[in-house]
Order: structure tokens, then sequence, then C-alpha cells
């Protein structure tokens, strides 16, 4: 299952590389947004810096309803999923591979995005240990519950309306928790964020073992 | 050539839920007089103490619909039932009136009690905003329309994915008790007078009763619904067999 796993995300990753929509529309997205905070907050820096955990955070939220948009595109144009089911693969090892293949895309642009509050808001980072495991922990979370809820829009023809409605509300736990172990992390507000994690990691199990269960369904009946 | 009419009631009602609509209204009329003139001013929360007449009944009853909503939606997954997927449409529906009264009374609340209508910082506000837009999701989900199978598979696992957020709301006072403004349970913690007390279990009886009779029209309307399509499309599939058979007759 995890070479198949491997495989399927591999081939969304090269799918990617080739069409570089992260890097040339995704990545200025989340850039632009940072942007537009610093405009909307008026430049205040002792407000930014207050509040740069939430923004970054928010950002995110943004970033993966694109990524997972695309993600789910690549597999319903020219009936690419029965080709996937017709290959032998087993659903659960589409759903990983799938989750592998959002989660680095959205961990490359955590990475822009991290240097970009550090430059533009002057966020100070006390603890990067806490800021690289909140990345990984909460992205795996993000990306399970993406992957699953983008394979439930994807034969609707409204989806691209559809899919923030439902992955935005499911995905409010993951912001509430990142953002607190973010301002432990940039000393913004005197929290524990390690304790934090034990939430986004609970997020992160719950999604992976519902989508592994449930995607098999969703890819053959809708 | 006309076919005839399909052999469908028409209407939901029955002896059993004239019943429980007769027992509604003398349970409400009951909560009105005990919730203003029996029961008496709380210590602390003065005359707002009565919004929890309303607002405990239909935040536990926001449980129970969304958590049938949830067995339901595993049921229909598994089993494929029909009448398990018309069941968990149904109490989403009725689930989501009770937790938008759920908030709305506790806002109201919350203004002389807390002195703002809505708190951030309160856990359980915050989960329960979460589930209650989760349903609207939902809800959003069984609305657009498509294939009728694809569209309950779709819906029931986003039910699942929703009905996690139960327990987290209901254990959210304990867990997080330094997160919170919201005070521990009402039922359990023997602060509450007798009367007031009372007249909350009443309420919550009355609202329980409210919630099997709306489910029941609900549910019946459904699969009236679900048997007015099935019917037109047979009725359909009957007339372009008799069109067929009349042109191939005449050639």
């Amino acid at each position: 299952m995890l070479r198949d796993a491997w495989l399927v995300a591999t081939k969304d990753l090269q799918i990617e590389w080739r069409s570089r929509v992260t890097f040339s529309q995704v990545v200025p997205f989340a850039g632009l947004v940072l942007v537009l905070f610093g405009f909307a907050l008026d430049a205040n820096r002792p407000v930014l810096l207050q509040a740069t955990s939430g923004l970054f955070w928010v950002t995110i939220m943004f970033v993966s309803t694109l990524a997972v948009q695309r993600s789910t595109s690549i597999e319903t144009t020219d009936g690419a999923r029965r080709a996937l089911l017709l290959a032998g693969i087993e659903p659960p090892a589409v759903f990983v591979g799938k989750s592998i293949a959002v989660a680095v895309q959205l961990l490359a642009v955590e990475v822009v995005l991290l240097a970009g509050v550090v430059v533009l808001y002057s966020a100070d980072v006390e603890a990067w240990g806490l800021v690289f495991a909140t990345c990984l922990v909460a992205t795996v979370g993000i990306a399970a519950a993406g992957t699953l809820l983008g394979a439930l829009v994807a034969g609707v023809r409204a989806r691209e309306t559809v899919l923030p409605i439902l992955l935005l509300p499911v995905l409010a736990p993951v912001l509430i928790g990142a953002t607190r172990a973010f301002d432990d992390a940039l000393g913004s507000v005197a929290v524990d964020g390690w304790s934090w994690l034990g939430l986004l990691a609970g997020f992160g199990v719950i999604n992976v073992v519902l989508g592994a269960l449930s995607y098999g369904v969703l890819l053959e009946e809708t | 050539m006309t076919n005839p009419p399909l052999d469908l009631p028409a209407h939901t009602g029955s002896r059993t839920t004239r019943v429980l609509g007769a027992a509604v209204l003398v349970g409400v009329a009951t909560m009105i007089l005990l919730g203003f003139f029996v029961a008496p001013e709380d210590d602390l929360m003065a005359d707002s103490v009565r919004m929890i007449f309303v607002h405990v009944p239909s935040a536990i009853l926001t449980y129970v619909a969304f958590s049938v909503t949830a067995v339901g939606s595993v049921m229909w997954l598994w089993k494929r039932s029909v009448w398990w997927d018309i069941v968990a449409h149904s109490s989403a529906e009725i689930g989501v009136v009770f937790c938008g009264l759920t908030l709305v009374t506790g806002s109201i609340w919350g203004r002389p009690t807390w002195n703002t209508y809505w708190e951030w910082g309160d856990v359980r506000l915050v989960t329960t905003l979460i589930l209650f837009v989760m349903m609207i999701g939902y809800l959003a989900v069984r609305s657009m329309g498509g294939d009728e199978s694809a569209v309950a598979t779709r819906a029931a696992v986003v039910g699942v994915i929703a009905a996690i957020n139960i327990p987290i709301i209901n254990r959210s006072v304990e867990w997080w008790a330094d997160r919170t403004l919201h005070q521990q349970s009402s039922i359990t913690d023997g602060k509450l007078e007798d009367w007031t007390l009372f007249t909350m279990f009443l309420g919550i009886v009355v609202w329980g009763v409210f919630y099997t009779w709306s489910m029941t029209h609900r549910f019946r309307i459904a699969w009236l619904e679900r048997e007015l399509r099935d019917g037109d499309l047979d009725e359909a599939i009957a007339a372009r067999r008799a069109e067929a058979a009349a042109s191939g007759g005449a050639s």
C-alpha cells in the first residue's frame, strides 16, 4: 500500500512540477494575502506582530482550498479517477498518496510564508522547533481533511464554492490550535504551544483514519 | 393515454402525530406558566436564569438530532438503507434549528450575564458555532442535486465528520476549564432551585416530544417526495413504452 501511495504522491507532484501551478499562482496568492493584511491593519507594527500567528494560518486555510481544488481537478479531468481505480490501486493508498502531495505543496508554501512574516511583519521566532513541529502536524491534518472533502465534491458542478463551505469549518480546530502554538513560538502570547500540538495531532489522526476508511466509497460513487 | 394518479396519502398526519402535537402544546403552555410565574429568580443570574428553560433543552436536542444524523449516516454507508438516509437528513434539518436556537438564546443570556453577546474566548460557544456551520454545509451538500445515491454518500461522510464535534462541545467546559466563561453542566452542578430544575427537565421532555413530532412529519414528507419521484419516473417510462408500442404498431 505504501508503495502505491508513494506512486500516487509522486504522480501528483510531477504534474505540479511540470505545470508549476503552486509556484506560479498559489505562492503569489499567499504573498498577496499577507500584504493585504498589512494594508488592512494600516501597517500598525504592534498589531501586526500580535496577529501574525492568526494571519499566517488564515492564509494557509485559504491556500489549502486552492491546493485541494487543484488536487481534485487532476483526477476529475479526462476521467483520470476511473483510470486510477482501474489501475487496481487500493483507495486508501490513493487517499494517502494525494494527501502527501497536498501536504508537500502546503509545506512549501508555509516556508515561503514564514519568510514573508519574518520580513514583512518583523516576526521574531523564539522557538523554531515548535514552529516546524506545528507546521508538520497541522499540515498533515489539513491535507487529510482537504483530500477527503475534495473527493466528496469532485463530481459536483459548483465544487469551487461548496469546497470552502465544507472545508473551512472542518479546519477551524487546526486554525485555533496552530495559531496558539505559533503564538508561543513567536512569543506574542504567553501560552504553552506544545500542549496545543496534541489537539493538532488528534485532528490529524482522526482525519487520516476517516479518509482512509471512506475514500473508497467516495471514489467509486461520486 | 393517461396513467392513474399515484396512490399516496394527502397529508403526513396520523393519530400518533396529533397526540404528540397536542402534548407539545400542553407542555409549552405548562413551561410558560412554570417558567414565568413559579420558578424563582436566581441569586446570581436574576431573571435571565429563565433563558435556560429554552437554552439547555435546545442544546441537548442539538446533540440528539446530530447524533441521530451520524447514526443514519453510518447506516447509509454500511447498509445502503434509504430509511436511515432519510432519518439522517430529517434529523439534520431539525438539528440545525435547535442549534441555531441554542446559539441565539445563549447570546441573549450572555448579554446581561457576561456583558457581551458573543465571547470568542469561550470554547463551548466557538465549538458549537463550528458544528452549526458544518451542518449548514451538510444541508448545502444535500441541496446540490445529482444522483440520489451519490448525494446521500457525500452527505453521510459530512455527517460523520461533524458528529466528531459533539463530544468535544459537550466536554469542552471540563477539558478547557481555563478557556471558558461557560458554567459547568447546569444539570449536575446542583446550584439550581427545585422549580427551576424541574422546569428545565420539563423543557427537555417537551423539546424531545417536539423533536419526535417534527421528525415524524419531516420523515414522511421526504418519503412521499421519494415515492413521487419514483412514481413519476415509472409513469414516464410507461408513457415512452406506450408511445413506442403505438408507433411500432403504426409502421
